[in-house]
């Protein structure tokens, strides 16, 4: 019996029947991740200009990126706004999910949406609203600013990871823990929140991508010395295309992967199996 | 276990009202539970049951009343300060803890040295039969060792109430029924005034010094689990407990009739109109030959017969129209004995099991 006669599962499909579906996969996933990835060939070019495939290989731009103190100021600022940004979104999130998941007042479905607005607004509403709120405030361009609309964006992610993590676990636990003698706060860290803490770290990777990654927000309310990378790249995409953005776009790549990977193995409950 | 069993406390709750809109969870209900006691709160779901028991517990704050353990007021008091040993109705276990640390957790809140803890977290796991077990993890264990280890992490800390919201009900019935005894006989060793609740009536039957009957928020009567069976206090307590039918009796004078007899009781005769006559399936009996004197017998159709192996049970019709169930003990041969379905037989109910109610069902 080969490979296609043989059934792929409980039932009698066998994996010839199932070969479309496999092609159809694979067809998929190469074009969600080809776009990313063809950025890397590109960064290693000797040309001046932008060019798949390159012709001439070098780490020049490599150099040139890690040799200018500009990319790296606005590297800097990035990782401190994202890193920032998990500090104060993912304490918030979890919290507010909390208190939605365990209230018992009504409307709370209500503040469950208007947590979760951030997302559903498009993103340059917010930059623009962000941008006059800050002019006022006097916080424009400021990293205290940028951290305080990551923080909105992160938020509602927040809250839907630990809000979903929150449903699945049984509350309780958490009553038993408080008859056994631990005031709530007690009952929440010792018994609560271990149980979600895959959720936690998955939330927190999430904030710090969602700053991370942002542009629209940064390219409104970032600038000077608290420029982020993200909104130095889409300014030399526009004024000068060189290789440099690919360069980082590597980096930014196997940055993002590796937080990614770090949450596949923190993220994962081997306890469950 | 040494340490526990010393001063259970007597539970005193007086007038507790909570509401839930305009749904009286609990309406008025005082309630006395002795020092040392074991008395279960038993009723239909919605009845409020859980609800006091959840006061009890301290985590729902009911509108007005007051609950006192012992001479402290506790009304206002935090869970954690309450000192109550609770099994939840899940278990409620710590899934991310080993079985030692699930049952030393309140010996740890309460910075217990190491040694103390570890011994007295082995005798409690002794207690339900589970020593050796506490470095397994919680999802190895089984439905009734979850349940033991439950127990086990609610009495480690020897607190002097104990409460259970319906710890049985997620165990298959042998397991159950097995748990109940233990349960039972844990009780007896350990001392700690206990507050059961479940809608399970044979449970209750089973386990209580004393059973309150919950329904809508009050407590329709508390006695002790023979008292209620005989002599229910009324239409709701006798319906619930035990599969009773009830017919309409007639009063003129002093004489009684029902379904076309003239009954006679040696109990307790309530005053006012409206009464009914409560026949439990087997407190009845078909009769064969002549009636006892001591008994009022009822003539009534056969409607259905069911073997249910260890017993009987036959469905007639009254004169009145009133179908009724006699259930009667089994041995070889009984069966093929019995009336068919159509026959016409005579029921007897013993003058001591004549009990008539009074009042329209609660």
């Amino acid at each position: 019996m080969n490979w296609f006669s043989r059934p792929a599962s409980e039932t009698q499909v066998t994996h010839g029947q199932r070969l479309w579906l496999y092609i159809f996969a694979g067809v998929t996933m190469t074009l969600l991740v080809v776009p990313t990835l063809i950025v890397i060939p590109m960064s290693f070019s000797d040309s001046q200009y932008l060019e798949f495939p390159p012709e001439e290989w070098s780490l020049r731009w490599y150099h040139n990126y890690f040799g200018s103190p500009e990319w790296m100021g606005a590297t800097a600022t990035s990782f401190k706004a994202a890193i920032l940004t998990t500090i104060v979104a993912t304490p918030i999130g979890v919290l507010a999910a909390y208190g939605l998941h365990a209230s018992k007042i009504p409307f709370i479905r209500a503040t469950f949406v208007l947590l979760i607005t951030p997302m559903m607004v498009p993103v340059v509403l917010i930059a623009i609203g962000a941008f006059y709120a800050y002019v006022k405030l006097q916080i424009l361009y400021t990293m205290t600013g940028l951290v305080l609309a990551h923080s909105l964006l992160a938020i509602p992610l927040v809250v839907i990871v630990i809000g979903s993590a929150l449903k699945s676990y049984d509350m309780n636990q958490e009553n038993a823990a408080r008859s056994l003698g631990a005031p709530r706060w007690k009952a929440f860290m010792t018994i609560t929140l271990p149980q979600i803490r895959f959720a936690v770290v998955t939330s927190a990777l999430l904030a710090f991508l969602t700053s991370f990654d942002e542009v629209i927000v940064a390219m409104f309310i970032s600038g000077g010395e608290n420029s982020t990378l993200t909104r130095n790249m889409f300014n030399a995409l526009r004024d000068q295309i060189d290789p440099t953005i690919a360069a980082i776009s590597t980096i930014m790549v196997l940055v993002t992967t590796g937080l990614m990977i770090v949450a596949q193995v923190f993220g994962t409950d081997k306890s469950q199996k | 276990m040494s340490d526990t069993g010393q001063g259970a406390l007597p539970i005193a709750v007086r007038n507790v009202t909570k509401t839930y809109g305009d749904v009286f969870a609990l309406n008025d209900v005082s309630l006395d539970v002795k020092s040392g006691e074991f008395l279960t709160l038993l009723g239909p779901s919605g009845s409020g049951k859980t609800t006091l028991l959840m006061v009890l517990a301290g985590f729902t704050r009911p509108d007005s009343g007051s609950l006192k353990f012992g001479e402290d007021e506790m009304i206002r008091t935090a869970p954690h300060l309450r000192d109550v040993g609770m099994v939840f109705q899940n278990y409620a276990l710590f899934p991310h803890m080993s079985v030692a640390a699930n049952v030393g957790y309140p010996l740890k809140l309460r910075k217990t040295p190491k040694d103390e803890m570890d011994r007295r977290v082995e005798a409690a796991l002794e207690t339900v039969q589970l020593g050796g077990y506490g470095e397994r993890g919680i999802t190895q264990l089984s439905g009734g060792q979850k349940q033991r280890v439950a127990l086990a992490r609610s009495i480690v800390f020897a607190p002097r109430i104990l409460l259970m919201d319906e710890p049985l009900s997620a165990l298959d019935k042998k397991l159950r029924d097995r748990m109940q005894i233990e349960l039972r006989h844990l009780h007896e060793k350990l001392g700690m005034t206990t507050v059961y609740v479940t809608h399970d009536q044979r449970e209750a039957l089973t386990m209580s010094d004393r059973i309150a009957v919950v329904n809508h928020g009050r407590i329709m009567q508390l006695a002790t689990p023979q008292e209620l069976y005989e002599q229910p206090a009324n239409r709701f307590v006798a319906d619930f407990i035990g599969d009773s039918t009830f017919l309409d009796v007639t009063r003129s004078g002093s004489a009684l009739g029902a379904a076309g007899t003239n009954l006679k009781t040696t109990r307790h005769v309530p005053d006012g109109e409206g009464l009914s006559l409560m026949m439990r399936p087997e407190r009845l009996h078909l009769i064969t030959g002549k009636p006892a004197k001591d008994e009022n017998v009822f003539e009534a159709r056969v409607t259905e017969l069911v073997y249910q192996g260890e017993s009987y049970l036959l469905y007639a019709h009254l004169k009145d129209g009133t179908e009724v169930a006699v259930r009667g003990a089994m041995r070889a041969g009984t069966f093929d004995a019995l009336p068919k379905q159509g026959d016409t037989v005579q029921l007897g109910l013993g003058v001591d099991d004549t009990v008539l109610l009074a009042g329209e069902e609660a």
